[in-house]
């Protein structure tokens, strides 16, 4: 008797797409996220192109649907450790971290209040600190507190138990290992962005007004660092000459061998957030070509029609920073006028690209990576590639995948 | 009708610290609701295990109906405070919206208490009009209607037989295969994404004839499509004659159609003989050797065009509005015409945006092709001028193999003009090229993109028998592309059961295609099957309530039928609205459009929200205690905005009372009514944002409810009270910081302007 039952490797879009799609048919589906929310880096963006609609709108439907619905089972802060067995009949060997916050949890803030170790902010890409009590964003779902227990002294801890009313802090929490059986495995494992500090010459992860454009989504959300208020970090002034690098690290046999797919269509929104708050800010774009594939066009005409917007084509070569003003001058060689040139502005923002997370980790014996690190095979053997693990998308082509593959991991059940 | 309750009253979470929640226990007990209120506790933690225990046992013990809890907002803990489906739970939201955002006025006292007092009646009120929904459960047909027998359209219909339905597939001409069987070669569809593939589709083909499951109508169209989701009656129309058959859901993949010569004309198509499409060209590649047009001569040079800049002049690129422009009702429209049957009139939807449109795909078929011309003959040249290589994610592989042959030169230009050229050529104008400011090539071919216009540009395809006409609405907001205008729910649009995949949708290449067949076929079938199971689909997935109508008191004035946004509805000869549940949504705009009020939901209806408000205490005199405004919120958007506001430290009137709506499209003019005639000083309806790029996740809720405000001022007008007290705001979930600044500047204006509602202290 095969198994019905669906394992979903990964809770971003792609991954809460292909399990709520499964459930909606009637099979049982299982979300392993490694993360303590769901969402995935759709969380940290602050709007979406081309509607500039914010993602928190279809994230909340996605968890209105799993809320109502009995079939989705979702683990946060879990890996995979191994995968047995075969299609219809997977035995999963799954590893729960201690989140040291239990169910009672109400998100009322005490004991972020209570502690006081400061740590590196994953979920705002560095550009603050946080507590090792927390909550990653407003929008957290499970909406519960996570601690870093490890980090805290003993006496930081008990001060930070002590503050809970709700006795939710259990510092008790230890590393689990549950099994699942399930009758195939959709990798929904997502994309990280391109480390940038592999990209010195143009200042990557050192100068502090050039930052990356995830940085950039959080530094325009409202209820990101700054809350929404485009500030560049070195003195928190606002920038009124801002310059996007696009390709930064992408299509780049030195850095990632493809084209990102998003970060065109992703400046020009940024575009946007600058005009909302200064139209008068000048923006240049650098670019090999600006990629705005299908109806994205009209959203690039009317983005575009800017009079203080400068499109140049030509790869960034070097960026370095003014020591007494922090504004970082960039070096770039016009690809049609072939003049090279220094400009120096207040911001700088790299269109950094996407890498696949699973890149460069082990997979399961029967998936098979390509040399950039995507899934290219594995659907035979029960295992369905879904989203950014598969190829660099956007999200609406994410949430297609994700539903594609819903399907693909239904038809691997049935009939067997 | 809930008449057994138990009332929670929750003092974590600061509750208890600001409220005297034994106090409000003791008024609920003593209140005017004490006849259905049969339990009224209290608790230091409801959300606790021991608090939930205690419900339960209540509910098994005391035959609760149903449970009041007065604690936090109902998106949290909506799993602790979760009984099984028999027994109802209201939630009071105390926390956030009574205690986090209460912000004190001085001049009257414990102001914190009234308002906790107000949103505990509303609660009791408003659950007990509430009811267990009983599905209606109709016999399903689960058959999938598979329309357009193309790449997309074999590969769904094996799709589907593969999850074990029955198919149909409807393919117009003779044979199966559509463009993919005219082409000579695909770009890449899989790793390493650098060669050109076959297109794999004659084993396609066979493998769809051969499968039992799938029956194949060639030379056929889908005449009419009669009924609703699981119900459906198919008109399929053949050489032979008529076929009607029964389906259950449509995947709709009639793909493309090559788009209109005349918007290539500026650059020299139909003009210069060997000015010729990428189409063209497939059907030379495929049947014999690539050749000038005027001479027959083999093609030495070969240009391909990709910068259409010239075809775009005069092209206007702006949105419509961001409000659209106020029409009258259609039910209004409708009056003006009276007697007319009206005519149908499709409007064709091409233009030349489709070219660029199409710039992916392109892109990839001119480097394809320049790799034909070099395979053909090694010593041939093939030029692409492009503005921008529109090869985004993994096809930029493809670029960068067709960058190591020696044979093609790319670059990018702006082509200015295409001439006659020497020797029966053609001579290229082109600047700001790579290769030098202003530059002139000779090719004996010039080859131009083909647009993919969609065939729902072009005619309603779908032939839908329903009330709102035969095709999709809104086609007009994606260039005739059947497709979502939501970026998270690709599939989902204004007709429940109807499922596009490939180039009808948006123009793809043959590899998505591919993952939109698997997509469409995915919600088809989740169709028919929540249809089997009388639930609603997206969003409100698994809902199991529905529209019921009480046609005895329905005056047939067709404002439903006309204002469902999913067109849900039909109506009989005479007007009557005819329900088909299995296209509903469960938005319940019909409701909010009824001005009868004949239409209900189990747990959702026009007296139970109606009679929420009246349970609002309105002091006799503003000087007394205040005025008072609702915010009638949408549930989606609106009301986890408010939430997070709350969570933000954010604080607002003590005046203001939140009630929150299934989607603005709900809310019915008498509520507005109500509560003004109850001396309510003004109503704040917080919704989605409409107009092109709309949020509301019910379409066109928030919009109509808008063009609904000039009923609403007529009959405020009616009792005299100013129209100005009702406004409605656009709001995004994302507007958390922004709301209470609304709020305050409504209540001051409100205030005022027009100071005290007139029937306050009737």
């Amino acid at each position: 008797m095969s198994n019905n039952s669906i394992l979903v490797v990964g809770g971003g879009f792609a991954g809460i797409t292909a399990a709520l799609e499964a459930a909606e048919i009637g099979h049982e589906v299982f979300i392993v996220e490694k993360n303590p929310y769901l969402g995935g880096r759709v969380a940290q963006l602050n709007k979406y192109f081309p509607k500039l609609c914010p993602p928190s709108c279809g994230l909340e439907i996605q968890f209105q649907r799993i809320k109502n619905n009995p079939k989705v089972k979702f683990f946060t802060l879990a890996e995979v450790l191994s995968v047995s067995g075969s299609p219809g009949d997977f035995t999963v060997k799954i590893k729960l971290s201690p989140r040291y916050v239990n169910e009672r949890c109400t998100a009322c803030g005490e004991c972020e209040k209570a502690a006081s170790t400061l740590v590196e902010n994953e979920f705002e890409f560095g550009l603050v600190k946080r507590k090792a009590a927390y909550r990653t964003h407003l929008f957290a779902f499970p909406m519960r507190y996570t601690l870093d227990a490890a980090k805290c002294g003993a006496d930081e801890l008990r001060r930070i138990k002590d503050s809970c009313p709700y006795d939710a802090i259990d510092l008790d929490d230890a590393e689990k290992t549950i099994e699942l059986n399930v009758g195939s495995i959709v990798l929904a494992t997502g994309w990280k962005p391109y480390d940038v500090a592999k990209l010195g010459e143009l200042g990557g992860g050192k100068l502090a007004n050039v930052i990356t454009n995830m940085q950039m989504e959080r530094l325009a959300s409202p209820s990101g660092p700054t809350n929404g208020k485009i500030l560049r970090p070195s003195d928190n002034k606002a920038p009124r000459k801002i310059a996007f690098v696009q390709c930064a690290g992408s299509r780049d046999q030195n850095h990632l061998n493809y084209c990102s797919y998003i970060c065109c269509m992703a400046s020009l929104k940024q575009l946007s957030y600058i005009r909302e708050q200064n139209p008068d800010a000048l923006v240049v774009v650098y670019y090999i070509d600006l990629r705005t594939p299908g109806r994205y066009e009209a959203f690039k005409r009317r983005a575009t029609d800017d009079k203080k917007l400068l499109l140049v084509k030509g790869k960034v070569a070097k960026i370095v920073e003014d020591a007494g003003t922090g504004d970082p001058t960039v070096t770039v060689e016009n690809a049609v006028t072939g003049i090279r040139s220094e400009e120096r502005f207040d911001l700088v923002v790299l269109a950094t690209g996407m890498q696949p997370s699973i890149a460069g980790r082990d997979v399961p014996a029967g998936v098979s990576l390509d040399e950039d690190g995507f899934i290219i095979s594995g659907m035979d053997k029960g295992f369905i590639a879904a989203g950014c693990a598969k190829l660099p998308l956007d999200v609406m082509k994410t949430a297609q995948s994700g539903t594609g593959a819903a399907l693909k991991a239904i038809q691997t059940v049935v009939g067997r | 009708m809930a008449e057994k309750l138990g009332v929670y009253i929750c003092s974590g979470c600061e509750i208890g610290k600001n409220l005297d929640v034994e106090a409000l226990a003791e008024f609920v007990r003593n209140g005017k609701h004490k006849a259905i209120c049969k339990l009224v506790k209290t608790n230091a933690v409801l959300c606790s295990p021991d608090g939930r225990a205690e419900i339960e046992a209540d509910i098994a013990a005391a035959g609760l109906e149903g449970v009041v809890v007065c604690a936090c907002s109902p998106r949290a803990k909506w799993e602790v405070f979760n009984f099984g489906p028999k027994t109802l739970v209201g939630r009071v939201n105390l926390r956030e919206q009574c205690v986090w955002s209460f912000e004190d006025d001085p001049k009257f006292p414990d102001l914190m208490t009234v308002l906790a007092k107000d949103y505990i009646n509303m609660g009791i009120m408003n659950c007990s009009k509430s009811g267990i929904p009983e599905p209606e459960v109709p016999e399903v047909c689960q058959t999938i209607m598979v329309l357009g027998g193309g790449f997309t359209g074999l590969t769904a219909a094996l799709n589907a037989a593969t999850l074990g339905k029955e198919v149909v597939l409807v393919e117009k001409e003779d044979a199966l295969g559509g463009y993919a069987a005219k082409m000579y070669k695909s770009f890449p569809l899989a790793h390493p994404y650098d060669q050109t593939q076959d297109t794999g589709i004659d084993k396609l083909i066979g493998a769809v004839t051969d499968n039992p499951k799938i029956k194949v109508f060639t030379g056929a169209g889908l005449a009419n499509l009669e009924g609703a989701p699981g119900l459906y009656k198919a008109t399929v129309k053949t050489a032979a004659g008529e076929e009607v058959l029964d389906i259950g859901a449509v995947v709709l993949a009639t793909g493309w159609t090559r788009g209109e010569a005349s918007f290539l004309e500026p650059l020299g198509l139909g003009k210069l003989k060997n000015v010729i499409t990428t189409y063209d060209l497939e059907k030379m590649a495929k049947n014999g050797g690539i050749v000038r047009p005027s001479d027959n001569k083999p093609a030495e040079s070969v240009a391909f065009i990709l910068d259409v800049e010239k075809c775009m002049e005069g092209v206007d690129w702006s949105r419509g509005e961001v409000c659209e422009p106020v029409e009258p009702l259609p039910a209004e429209a409708a009056k003006k015409e009276e007697g007319a049957e009206e005519e149908f009139v499709y409007q064709d939807l091409e233009s030349a945006k489709h070219i660029s449109y199409s710039s992916e795909i392109s892109s990839l078929v001119a480097l394809k092709q320049a790799g034909y011309v070099r395979e053909r003959n090694p010593n041939a040249l093939a030029y692409i001028l492009y503005d921008h290589m529109m090869v985004p994610g993994i096809n930029e592989k493809y670029y960068k193999a067709a960058q190591d042959n020696p044979g093609i030169m790319l670059s990018k230009a702006r082509v200015t003009e295409i001439a006659e050229g020497a020797g029966g050529g053609l001579s290229i104008s082109a600047k700001n090229t790579l290769i030098g400011e202003s530059i002139e090539i000779q090719a004996d071919l010039v080859v131009l993109p083909t647009a993919v216009v969609p065939v729902t540009a072009h005619e309603p395809t779908i032939n839908l028998e329903y009330r709102q006409g035969p095709a999709f609405p809104d086609l007009d907001l994606f260039d005739g592309f059947a497709d979502s205008n939501y970026i998270c729910f690709p599939y989902e649009t204004r007709r429940t059961g109807v499922y596009a995949a490939g180039c009808v949708r948006q123009p793809m290449t043959m590899a998505t295609c591919r993952e939109d067949a698997a997509g469409a076929v995915l919600k088809a079938v989740q169709c028919v099957n929540s249809a089997n199971h009388g639930v609603a689909v997206h969003p409100r997935s698994g809902d199991k309530t529905f529209p019921v109508f009480n046609f005895v008191r329905c005056t047939q004035c067709k404002r439903c039928t006309e204002e469902c946004p999913f067109g849900a509805l039909d109506d009989d000869e005479k007007g009557t609205p005819k329900p088909n549940p299995t296209r509903c949504r469960r938005c319940g705009t019909c409701m909010g459009a009824c001005p009868e009020r004949v239409i209900s939901f189990a747990n959702y209806n026009v007296d139970q929200i109606g009679s929420t408000i009246k349970e609002i205490k309105v002091p006799d005199k503003i000087d007394e205690g205040g005025p008072r405004v609702i915010v009638l919120a949408c549930e989606n958007d609106a009301y986890p905005a408010l939430d997070m506001a709350a969570m933000r430290g954010h604080k607002w009137s003590p005046y203001v009372r939140f009630i929150p709506v299934r989607c603005l499209g709900s809310v019915n003019a008498i509520w507005v009514a109500d509560a003004m005639s109850k001396g309510i000083d003004g109503v704040m309806l917080l919704g989605c944002k409409y107009g092109d790029d709309y949020q509301c996740h019910f379409v066109k809720g928030s919009e109509l409810c808008s063009r609904r405000k000039e009923n609403i001022a007529e009959s405020l007008g009616r009792l005299g009270v100013e129209p100005e007290r009702v406004e409605q705001f656009e709001v995004s979930i994302d507007d958390y910081d922004k709301i209470p600044g609304m709020i305050e500047k409504f209540m001051n204006e409100v205030i005022s302007k027009y100071g005290p509602n007139p029937f306050k202290g009737y």
